[in-house]
């Protein structure tokens, strides 16, 4: 029962950055713009979060620098892919090797003569069932993975389907042409969406260094912002689906996690128990892969001529 | 009566060619106005200029006598004009209300309740009949357009400019259609009516614009005018078409479908037991209503997509299941319905027209460029067609293009001819010689299966016509008996008929 419970609490927490990014890569791909700068994006924040926080003291300033830095990196790729209108694949690419260099060039710069990776104290977690069975365990969490789970999915849902913005958001992603002819400007709904998305995904990568690790290292994201991005297939483009896909896939981190601790003594190296999120991912994508429909308009850049 | 809307000497270029060319243009309140042309005339352009889609490069416009600028769309619905775009503005996964209201809901929460309630009171007002929680997607072509219509009269349209409406529509949608117009005339809703269809333009206008090569030839009132002086306006020449002018003897099956079933690219049935025979020296044409069926029944009959069950019978030959070669080899020939999946563009007029014989243009391991070239050459001659054998196919004209496609195919003297769609896109003079050169196939002896949209062209070539809906062959008729109405009531699935043909 108690590994049931530890892995459950475990699973939320690792699912936390994932299902931020995710979220991210769910509003530009409903506008119609695949953003390969997720993977990026996720560092860049991860470290402009760690490093803010570090100088000003403040986990909050970190944060916020971080967000408003993944801002940013949308507005760059929105600049490219849709008012330059490069393709989104290499705009996406670009932007992630860009970030990548620039984070990793950064912290060298600041932290690269120290002997021991530089760490903060990272966000506490709350405990508001306290002592109570199961329930207190389980609701050990930091704030973000509270706000994630309760605010910024459903928000998120809510304002897909049930504002104007959504609507419009939705249907550049399916039909930029209609939404021109209505009057609507095809341009400022995807720099939006763009906008958005980039400060999720930098959210996701600060709750890595702020919250979960309370430092910053080369591999904090190792791929996650990937598997965001198939994640959102996953969960269809609905944000509650890719919430579910977020906790089968940090479900299987935590398991895999507890699995390497036990240190039990098997005939195949443990690194096959790393690969196992990954390879469930997968496989949950190759099963619910095939009925996606995808945003009609998504890859194509918008041009009236 | 005033002019509400005026667009003077409007030039519109793109790259070198000269869409619009000093385009004077005006619309008067309460009027319905015909932009006639044939295609490439420069009508789109010049709506989706006044629309806010293209900017021109020299001209003003005026509406209700004030001088305007009109950047985008947003700016044109501000100034009360709504427009109907020829591939429809809609998207396909949102509901009625959804499309009617996107851009102009007026608050950022969205209220599905109320929004459909407007809208159901908007269609009402407007008379026009349609279902707001419906999905878009799942609407037939006239459908989608009253919603089209509906949106642009939601946003407060006083002109509406509709771009060939009627290209898509059954004759009896066109008539809904016609009504529709005529009730929100007589409310003061001024209309442009664009099209290359004679017949519309006498049936519903009061005005028609001319357009021939991006210039105006002429604007005259409809009563004051005649089909074939229009004709004459928008061609430069006095008649058009080619039909059928004898009746012939038709001779033993050509080609036989016996109870043929195919599946679409969604794996739902899209041919449901067709029954039919192409005789030698006979046109069989399918009507029907795009998306019926068409695309796959020719994809079937050429090899490219395995029917589910039946047989099909080239002569004597049982060529169910065989590859694309295998129907080529056993005489069957046809013309691709997408001229641009037709041929590679990269390559030249001479590489197209042997791509699917090299075999016959090579010596030993290389090709025989010269024989090659010699044969583009007698071919280029013989159907006319203007280009040199070593021209990028893709510098081509639509018309020269459908010739080298022809060619390709027609060179090989097939036993039978599948045509779909061979004149979509083409203008008047391209389509003449197309329909040419399907009735000397007929004459020589081929059997020929005219797949096509446009009723006008079924009527004129077919010796016998059966018309498809929803992958059936609802009737079967000799086209001396056929009437457009008949065949309308047929292609809207409104009466049908068991057809069994073999
Ligand atoms: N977006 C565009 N880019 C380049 N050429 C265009 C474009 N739109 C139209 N044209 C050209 O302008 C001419 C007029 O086209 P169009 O207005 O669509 O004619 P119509 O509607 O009368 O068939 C044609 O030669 C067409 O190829
Ligand atoms: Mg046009």
């Amino acid at each position: 029962m108690d590994f049931i419970v530890s892995l459950s609490a475990a699973t939320l927490r690792v699912a936390t950055s994932i299902l931020l990014a995710a979220i991210g890569e769910t509003y530009t791909e409903r506008a119609g713009v695949l953003n390969l700068g997720i993977e990026g994006t996720m560092f860049f924040g991860a470290f402009v979060g760690f490093y803010v926080a570090d100088i000003s003291g403040s986990l909050w300033s970190g944060l916020l620098a971080a967000i408003i830095s993944g801002i940013l990196a949308g507005l760059l790729m929105a600049l490219f892919s849709v008012s330059f209108g490069v393709n989104q694949h290499v705009s996406g690419l670009g932007l992630t090797l860009l970030l990548s260099g620039l984070s990793l060039y950064a912290f060298r710069l600041r932290y690269g003569g120290l002997a021991t990776p530089p760490s903060i104290e990272p966000f506490p977690q709350l405990r508001p069932f306290g002592d109570l069975p199961i329930l207190g365990p389980l609701s050990e969490q930091y704030l973000l993975t509270y706000l994630t789970f309760l605010v910024i999915v459903p928000l998120a849902w809510w304002i897909l389907y049930y504002t104007d913005f959504g609507l419009k958001l939705r249907a550049v992603g399916e039909n930029p042409e209609a939404v021109d002819a209505a009057g609507v400007n095809v341009y400022a709904i995807r720099y939006a969406a763009l906008a958005i998305g980039g400060g999720l995904m930098a959210a996701g990568g600060a709750f890595l260094s702020l919250a979960q690790l309370g430092a910053f290292t080369h591999g904090i994201v190792s791929g996650r912002g990937w598997v965001a991005i198939a994640l959102v297939i996953f969960g269809n483009w609905d944000p509650f689906k890719v919430t579910l896909g977020s906790l089968i896939f940090g479900g299987t981190f935590a398991l895999q996690l507890r699995l390497q601790a036990m240190g039990l003594q098997l005939p195949i190296p443990y690194e096959t128990f790393l690969a196992l999120p990954y390879l469930v991912t997968i496989l949950a994508l190759v099963l619910a892969g095939r009925n996606a429909s995808y945003p009609a308009a998504l890859l194509k850049p918008y041009r009236r001529e | 009566m005033d002019n509400i809307i005026e667009m003077q000497a409007i030039t519109k270029r793109f790259g070198p060619v000269i869409a619009n060319r000093e385009v004077n243009f005006s619309l008067r309140q309460g009027e319905v106005h015909a932009l006639l042309g044939e295609n490439g005339a420069g009508k789109t352009t010049l709506m989706r200029i006044l629309y806010g889609l293209y900017h021109p490069d020299e001209g003003m416009i005026f509406v209700r006598q004030q001088a305007v600028r009109i950047h985008s769309p947003k700016d044109a619905i501000a100034l009360g004009i709504g427009m109907v775009t020829q591939h429809f503005a809609l998207v396909p996964t949102l509901s009625v209300a959804e499309n009617v209201v996107l851009g102009f809901t007026g608050s950022f929460r969205l209220r599905y309740a109320e929004i459909e309630e407007q809208v159901a009171a908007a269609a009402l007002r407007f008379g026009i009949d349609i279902d707001p929680s419906a999905i878009v997607g799942n609407l037939s072509v006239g459908q989608r357009q009253r919603v089209e219509i509906l949106k642009a009269l939601y946003r407060n349209a006083k002109v509406l400019i509709l771009d060939e409406p009627t290209a898509v529509l059954t004759p009896q949608e066109v008539d809904a259609l016609f009504e529709t117009l005529r009730r929100l005339q007589k409310e003061g809703l001024s209309v442009v009516f664009i099209t290359h269809k004679l017949d519309e333009v006498m049936a519903i206008t009061d005005r028609v614009t001319v357009l021939r090569d991006g210039q105006v030839i002429e604007t005259v009132e409809t009563a004051h005018t005649s089909p074939s002086a229009l004709a004459r306006m928008m061609v430069g020449r006095e008649t058009f078409g080619v039909s059928r002018r004898s009746s012939m003897e038709a001779g033993a099956p050509a080609l036989q479908m016996v109870g043929l079933h195919a599946l679409d690219d969604q794996n739902m049935p899209a041919l449901k037991n067709i029954n039919l025979t192409v005789r030698h020296g006979e046109i069989l044409g399918i009507a029907g209503v795009g998306g019926n069926g068409q695309r796959e029944l020719a994809e079937t009959l050429s090899g490219v997509r395995p029917p589910t069950a039946g047989r099909i019978l080239v002569g004597e030959h049982d060529v169910t299941g065989g590859s694309p070669a295998d129907f080529t080899a056993a005489g069957v020939g046809r013309i691709p319905s997408d001229r641009h999946k037709g041929v590679v563009g990269e390559l030249s007029v001479a590489e197209n027209l042997t791509l699917e014989r090299l075999m016959e243009f090579t010596k030993g391991m290389t090709l025989d460029r010269a024989a090659m070239l010699a044969y583009a050459e007698d071919l280029i001659a013989q159907f006319q067609i203007k280009a040199r054998p070593t021209d990028p196919i893709r510098t081509l004209s639509g018309g020269n293009m459908q010739k080298v496609l022809l060619a390709r195919v027609l060179a090989r003297n097939p036993k039978v001819v599948i045509a779909p769609q061979p004149t979509r896109g083409l203008d008047i003079g391209a389509t003449d010689y197309v329909r040419e050169q399907l009735l000397a196939q007929r004459k020589r002896g081929a059997g020929v299966l005219l797949i096509s949209e446009d009723l006008d062209e079924i009527l004129a070539l077919s010796d016998r016509i059966a018309v498809i809906y929803e992958g059936e062959i609802v009737g079967l008729l000799p086209a001396q008996e056929a009437t457009a109405e008949q065949l309308g009531l047929m292609m809207a699935g409104a009466v049908k008929e068991e057809v069994n043909d073999v």
